[in-house]
């Protein structure tokens, strides 16, 4: 046969379709006349020859469809279908805009959390084949990953041969003078290599030349594309030009591109060499640097670890004094980068994703009850000749329709949700997250956007497939189908609602879990008073305040100007404020103790005299700082409870006396007083033992200040900064905030606050969409049970039976749904563990409050068909049939 | 009385040779192949039809609309140049596959 004249034929019958019918029904009509009229002339009686006649013909209906079909093209039924299943959806546009809205928050809440997963941790580093870059840095038992010291850097740098490249990083900040005055502004000191082991090309100017990071070079600096357009407008001559930073010049010679990130150092804004040892970098055993290799080609990262323990081990023979216990640890630098997100973001990815099963399951639900209210149409039709198949089609159009109705709408959703996303997460945690700016809707998004929809869509076609081959299509017309099509809905509806609830459970415990975590994180126990507490940061200029009395002098004046302000209670100078970190730590020997080179290591603070009672700690013991506790007397520290009884266990620790390592006597210092423990470091990390030394023995260049207030302490902030640059408007100041707004944004909290906000959210819509799954379930079930519900109440059943009887179904679902629920919980629960803090993923109060929200929730939604079901009037129940 | 259906796919070539030897309408054709086949071979008649439709598509029959003796309009099939030689094919398919079948049941038991 020839397709291009079968394809012309069709087309041209397509032009004439209406006379096509018209002729075909004229032409069968004459065959059945004629036939009629032979039967009537063999002596037939009319009426028989008419039956006679179409007997003989068949089914003309079908004829006629099979006629059609073979002049249509295919895509025409599709068409034809389409057409009608927009119809179906118009007449029932309450069911069709619920079932859109709940596919489109599914899939745009997952989607849009997808993309963040995608920018955080499968789209690779924006280096050259960043698989290959390692983080190397040394280990001890305290800090599993530590700061390299710059001695043990270059020794490693030296003798290693697993990398190509060995580079080290550490951050430092620099007051630039500006036309105002001067500014405090981040930076970072990198070995001359850094950008080529990263394989960052620079958009203007020229890199670091191997050797410019060598002691006493030229004084070079790189800016980032954010710091030229901020600072410098963005103007080509810079390059070349110098800029004053501490004081002294610095040549620009190059400019990062826009794209460059660093996540560890995500706030500076100027690269140095690492140039001159800083006091820091004279000694081996000051570790302020970390370091990032590029891996030779056919190096495992295995290797290249056990290579570099080995050089530690080297090393720690070769310099007991500063290097003993120290290892090294060599990962992969995306494990550094996306450590901490990486739990929130899986947590989120795997919360939308069970909202986006919840989602499904309920448009599935409502898919069936929609399915068995048509049976009786299906029905029809299979009598008039559709063929399943056909039938099938129609419901799978629907389901197309509906799915790609509500994938288009969650594109739109998830569209939207990405922005309000990145909205929230605040400023100052974004800076960390580098990653925030590549989130958007790219490949893998659109990749992982298409295989929900797939999947939705194939699960929308299929339910109302699946209904109609469990059962005879025929059975719709007789008036027995009912009961049993009530009963494979109510069984398939039942275990989709168990399956829904159970989802619910898991996100509330989930989001229960966090908020309680959260909970405890805000509450844990400070040892001081966060309230009226504001502070900043200051920066005392080098080369204005080189000595250290006049650093003192500055301090006592700062803190008398600062006292004497209106509203001011009292004012405190610390070398960092507390819950920031346990860093800037010092390792200790206890004098008159015996000494194996033990590794203790402390957090050490340098604080005012004012400080500590500033902060409203906590004497136990002895006494604090006083005025004159400076240089001129011999050294005393104050120590934590956490180090008194680490170190002096039953013992008193005032008057006892503690060195460094090589009992150097100049480091020899006198403990004068015991404070409950100040959480130094982070909210949900463990309590450290700490020293404070008293500021004014040896002031340092970077502090800041605490100022306790009578009223409101944000209300302050502006005067403390306009008081500084009174006094001297060479001051840096930066970081004014609230000890309260602190707490409230430190990364923990952020993560927890974000965490439990979303799966919150997540779990509150799962239970709304489960309870009303709940409710579909039985209140259809009790419609279906209207008759036998009669039946029973006739017989002479009390209401009560009839509330009895459908609570215990509601009852039994319910029970189900959390049971199952709870159990998978409590796994979900310990593999998101490492959010928790202070809770267990078993914790019986949450799992508990959660079974009572949704059981109530559920019984609720179920006493409503219970309560129409107990009014249901016997005889026009009976009658309603 | 059960009589037995048309063998599958020989309606098409009924059809066609019927066609041969005058334009027929299809309550003719329908006649014209129960009044040959001494009325052994009947068909549902209405899927003369549906047949009918694929003949034409095909290109082997021409339809025309013609009076009929009873002076009602009816529409008259006539066989194409291209459906005398899809005839000559399909008469030969057959025959051969009618040979093949007479010697498997010529073969002594």
């Amino acid at each position: 046969m020839n397709p291009f004249t079968l394809f012309a034929n069709k087309l041209s019958i397509l032009f004439r379709r209406t006379r096509f019918r018209s002729e075909l029904d004229e032409e069968m009509a004459f065959h059945r006349d004629q036939a009629e009229k032979d039967f009537i002339a063999t002596g037939m009686p009319p009426q028989q020859a008419h039956t006679a006649a179409a007997r003989q013909f068949g089914n003309a209906t079908y004829l006629r469809e099979q006629s059609h079909n073979l002049v249509t093209f295919r895509w025409e039924t599709v068409a034809q279908d389409l057409r009608f299943a927009l119809r179906q959806l118009r007449h029932n546009f309450g069911f069709a805009l619920t079932a859109v809205f709940i596919l489109a928050l599914g899939m745009g809440v997952s989607v849009a959390i997808f993309s963040f997963v995608d920018a955080a941790l499968i789209q690779p580093l924006p280096y050259i084949a960043p698989n290959r870059l390692m983080d190397v840095a040394e280990n001890s038992s305290m800090f599993p990953r530590s700061n390299l010291s710059r001695a043990d850097y270059e020794d490693w740098n030296r003798l290693n041969h697993s990398f190509s490249s060995l580079e080290a990083y550490g951050g430092t900040g620099y007051l630039l003078r500006t036309a105002s005055g001067s500014e405090p502004v981040p930076a970072a000191r990198v070995t001359s290599g850094f950008f080529r082991t990263l394989g960052v090309k620079l958009e203007l100017g020229r890199d670091f030349r191997t050797g410019e990071d060598n002691p006493g070079g030229a004084k070079i600096v790189i800016l980032t594309h954010g710091a030229w357009l901020r600072r410098f407008g963005g103007s080509t001559d810079i390059i070349g030009h110098s800029i004053t930073l501490d004081g002294a010049a610095y040549t620009v010679v190059g400019i990062l591109p826009r794209t460059f990130e660093f996540a560890p150092r995500a706030a500076a804004e100027f690269y140095v060499p690492l140039l001159d040892k800083n006091g820091c970098e004279q000694r081996r055993s000051c570790h302020n640097l970390f370091g990032v290799g590029r891996l030779r080609d056919g190096v495992t990262p295995q290797a290249a670890f056990q290579e570099m323990r080995a050089i530690a081990a080297q090393l720690e023979i070769q310099f007991p004094g500063s290097n003993k216990g120290q290892g090294a640890v060599v990962q992969p630098l995306s494990k550094i980068i996306i450590g901490p997100v990486r739990p929130v973001l899986l947590t989120l990815l795997a919360a939308s994703g069970l909202l986006l099963l919840i989602a499904s399951v309920n448009v599935a639900s409502l898919l069936l009850v929609r399915s068995e209210s048509r049976r009786r149409e299906v029905a029809i039709r299979g009598a008039l000749g559709a063929t399943s198949a056909r039938l099938s089609r129609q419901f799978v159009t629907e389901g197309l329709l509906l799915a790609s109705a509500g994938c288009l709408a969650g594109l739109l959703v998830s569209n939207w949700a990405i922005a309000i996303l990145k909205s929230l997460v605040p400023k100052s945690m974004a800076d960390n997250l580098p990653f925030l700016s590549r989130v958007g809707f790219q490949t893998h998004a659109a990749l992982f956007a298409a295989s929900i929809a797939i999947l939705t869509t194939g699960l929308m076609a299929l339910t109302p497939i699946l209904r109609l081959s469990f059962q005879d299509i025929r059975e719709g017309l007789g008036e027995g189908g009912r009961s049993a099509a009530g009963r494979f809905w109510q069984r398939m509806g039942a275990n989709l609602v168990v399956l829904e609830l159970a989802v619910a459970v898991i996100l509330l415990v989930g989001a229960g879990l966090l908020g309680k975590s959260f909970y405890r994180l805000l509450h844990v126990n400070l040892g001081i008073d966060p309230t009226h507490l504001a502070t900043l940061q200051m920066a005392a200029p080098e080369n204005s305040y080189p000595k250290p009395e006049q650093k003192v002098a500055l301090f006592r004046e700062i803190t008398r100007r600062l006292s004497a302000l209106p509203g001011v209670e009292s004012v405190g100078i610390t070398s960092d404020l507390p819950i920031q970190c346990n860093c800037d730590t010092d390792w200790i020997r206890i004098v008159g103790k015996p000494f194996h080179g033990e590794h203790n290591e402390v957090d050490e603070r340098d604080v005012s005299p004012a400080y500590l009672p500033t902060l409203k700690a906590r004497l136990i013991r002895g006494r604090l700082f006083a005025e004159d506790d400076d240089s001129s007397r011999s050294q005393k520290i104050v120590i934590n409870e956490a180090l008194a009884q680490k170190y002096f266990p039953g013992e008193d620790p005032i008057g006892k006396k503690v060195a460094n390592g090589d009992l150097d006597p100049k480091s020899v210092r006198e403990i004068i007083g015991v404070v409950a423990n100040v959480r130094e470091g982070g909210l949900d990390d463990d309590l450290w033992p700490t020293e404070y030394q008293a500021m004014y023995y040896s002031p340092g260049t970077f502090v800041a200040i605490a100022v306790r207030t009578a009223g409101d302490e944000k209300a302050v902030l502006p005067e403390l900064i306009k008081t500084l640059h009174q006094l001297d408007p060479n001051l840096g100041t930066y970081g004014e905030i609230t000890m309260t707004d602190q707490i409230n944004s430190t990364q923990s909290a952020l993560i927890h606050r974000f965490s439990t906000w979303l799966v919150g959210g997540f779990a509150i819509i799962a239970l709304v969409l489960g309870v009303v799954g709940l409710y579909g379930v039985i209140a259809y079930s009790v419609s279906q049970r209207t008759r036998e519900i009669g039946v029973r109440m006739a017989l002479g059943a009390q209401r009560s039976t009839v509330y009895k009887m459908v609570m215990r179904q509601a009852g039994w679902l319910t029970l189900a749904g959390i049971g199952i629920g709870l159990g998978c919980a409590v796994g979900a629960s310990m593999a998101m563990g490492k959010l928790l803090f202070g809770v267990q993923a078993w914790d019986a109060a949450t799992l508990a409050a959660v079974a009572v929200v949704l059981g109530t929730a559920s019984l609720a939604a179920s006493f409503l068909p219970a309560h129409r079901a107990a009014s249901v009037n016997p005889t026009e129940a009976l009658r309603a049939e | 009385m059960k009589k037995p259906d048309l063998l599958p796919g020989t309606l098409d070539m009924l059809i066609l040779k019927t066609l041969t030897r005058t334009p027929l309408h299809g309550y003719g054709i329908a006649q014209s192949i129960k009044r040959f086949s001494d009325d052994v071979l009947t068909v549902e008649e209405g899927s003369l039809y549906p047949a009918l439709q694929r003949l034409l598509l095909q290109g082997w029959v021409k339809a025309e609309w013609k009076m009929t003796e009873t002076n009602r309009r009816a529409r008259f099939y006539t066989l194409t140049a291209a459906g005398r030689k899809q005839l000559g094919l399909e008469v030969s398919q057959f025959e051969q596959m009618i040979a093949a079948i007479g010697r498997v049941l010529s073969e002594p038991a």
